[in-house]
């Protein structure tokens, strides 16, 4: 291979290594940020459930991204994921749980105006009305979780020390649940601009194992996300889990299965032929903002808490992140284009 | 799994749900024990008993220690119950200093052989059974903060109730004491008996305040 290919693709794994040291974050955060997991286990899980469904399930969003704009130059997908990538980076850097969905998408829309392509409107309103319908959706179903929840637990005569063993588990599988909606819904971020041009080929093992060049660009991703779980996460882990809204450790398990869910929804394709075979209006399968969903699901239970608790200060501080982060992203995607191609003399489009 | 010892996890809460249940225990028995020794003592029972009594709550005093300081151990090591950990130990601590306050009174009637006269008798006896009934509405709000939370508030609630009840009683023998034509050295040291008797009953009721607040911490 290439070794130009190598370095272009770095870009995405660069983009893979800030998704893990942030939006994975948001998986774990809150039972790292409450103590009730180690984050070296926390850590792990989620490196291996990231990598099993970005490679399992990461086709549909891909598709989506694709069809915003589709990048088909090397040299082109590489400078709007260092784009993404940097932006995320800089807000990962403040502390702040931005999403790495609106970097990618700034970006693309950067490499779309440089190149003087067009944007696909249509798409591009289906992904922005997700980022609104995802905080919201994660926050009613946390709302309903907790009530449901708490009913159970008015009623139940567990020990404190057996529902503390209990919450544990359910969060480790909540977690490992929710790395793997995030694989799957989040690899397109990371690896989706360069499925249209990926420069491997199939491998086929006696059958046995097959796995298509897609396949390894997602595995490839999943893995650069897992290095950014372990290697960068805990701050923000730690920013969730205890800065936004003091969480009860069952209240953390509640605020991770609604983002899972979100995510995972809007991951499935499964979910999506179902719906539709039954006439019912197909989910979009879009790219959704891990950290919208987990922020969304807190304030959910913050407001069904009578709203004291939420620091809204903080809130507030990440919704200006999620307006700035495409803008950023977008701005340094038009400069890296622009010294790719007059500086490098690299072809940026086709 | 990944350095998540489920199995080890499950066991080792069994273990201390276990021993927390046995301290309370302990807080029970060591009442009803403290009834046994002051009737017997009014009485002037068989002394050798009396001693064995009183050195059955030191060991049982012995034996909270060791658990009060094992359940802080693990609850420490192993970070469990991150949220209400430094609670229940709180609340492991007062419950001990209360089991201590039962040994102290034993060693006192023990070491100072208090004159109670016979017309005292009834009053020291109903006094002390008001205090037993206040540590063991004490231990059914424990327990019922470990596992069925809403029932705090009405175990509670009966705490209050005898702490009242012994308060009233204690004004009461008090009175009667320092109205009696006993000496005046006399009167101060049966009061000092009855004063710290009394005590038990503030303390639980101190305890039960605190589960309470405990409580709406632990909702979700």
């Amino acid at each position: 291979m290439d070794l130009a290919i190598i370095v272009f693709l770095l870009g995405g794994l660069f983009l893979g290594w800030s998704l893990g040291a942030n939006d994975a974050a948001n998986v774990f955060g809150t039972a790292v940020g409450t103590r009730m997991i180690r984050f070296q286990t926390a850590a792990i899980v989620c490196g291996i459930f990231v990598i099993l469904g970005a490679v399992i399930s990461g086709a549909g969003t891909t598709e989506t991204l694709g069809k915003l704009g589709s990048i088909n130059a090397l040299p082109g997908a590489f400078a709007a994921c260092v784009a993404a990538g940097l932006a995320v980076y800089l807000m990962t850097k403040f502390g702040l749980p931005v999403s790495t969905t609106q970097a990618i998408v700034g970006a693309i829309v950067g490499w779309n105006i440089y190149t003087g392509s067009s944007t696909n409107i249509q798409v591009l309103i289906t992904i922005t009305s997700t980022w609104v319908l995802c905080p919201i959706i994660a926050g009613l179903i946390a709302m309903l979780l907790f009530t449901i929840t708490k009913r159970i637990l008015r009623y139940n005569t567990l020990h404190i020390l057996r529902l503390d063993a209990y919450t544990r588990l359910l969060l480790l599988l909540a977690g490992a649940f929710g790395a793997y909606s995030l694989g799957a819904n989040n690899i397109a971020n990371v690896m989706g601009v360069f499925v249209p041009i990926s420069p491997f080929t199939d491998i086929n093992i006696m059958n046995i194992l097959y796995l298509s060049s897609t396949g390894q660009l997602f595995l490839l991703g999943g893995i650069a996300i897992a290095v950014g779980v372990v290697t960068y996460s805990k701050k923000v882990m730690l920013t969730v889990g205890s800065d936004l809204l003091r969480l009860s450790p069952v209240a953390a398990f509640i605020v991770v299965i609604s983002h899972s869910i979100v995510l995972f929804v809007f991951a499935s394709q499964g979910i999506s032929n179902f719906l539709n075979s039954i006439n019912l209006p197909a989910i979009p399968l879009v790219p959704v903002s891990s950290s919208q969903a987990i922020v969304g699901a807190i304030i959910g239970i913050g407001i069904l808490k009578g709203g004291k608790e939420v620091k809204w200060d903080i809130a507030s501080k990440i919704a200006l992140g999620w307006i700035i982060l495409p803008i950023i992203a977008a701005l340094i995607a038009f400069l890296a284009l622009f010294v790719l191609q007059n500086i490098f003399n690299q072809t940026i489009s086709f | 799994m990944f350095g998540f010892k489920t199995e080890s996890l499950f066991r080792q809460t069994k273990q201390l749900e276990q021993e927390i249940d046995q301290f309370v225990d302990i807080l029970s028995e060591v009442g009803l024990v403290f009834k046994s020794i002051v009737s017997l003592y009014l009485n002037n029972g068989n002394a050798d008993k009396f001693d064995e009594m009183v050195k059955q709550v030191s060991e049982m005093e012995s034996k909270a220690d060791k658990i009060t300081k094992e359940v802080e151990r693990a609850l420490y090591e192993e970070t469990l119950i991150p949220d209400a950990r430094s609670d229940v130990l709180r609340l492991l601590e007062h419950m001990d200093e209360l089991i201590g306050m039962y040994q102290g009174n034993c060693y006192h009637f023990s070491i100072q052989k208090p004159d109670f006269p016979k017309e005292f008798h009834e009053d020291l006896i109903s006094l002390s059974d008001t205090v037993v009934n206040c540590v063991e509405s004490l231990c059914l709000t424990v327990r019922s903060f470990f596992r069925d939370t809403k029932s705090v508030r009405d175990n509670a609630h009966k705490v209050t109730f005898y702490e009242k009840e012994s308060d009233k009683q204690f004004s009461s023998f008090a009175r009667k004491i320092f109205d009696s034509k006993l000496s005046l050295d006399q009167k101060m040291h049966l009061r000092y008996f009855v004063e710290k008797i009394d005590r038990i009953c503030d303390q639980a009721e101190d305890i039960a305040d605190e589960i309470q607040i405990y409580t709406i911490k632990r909702s979700i």
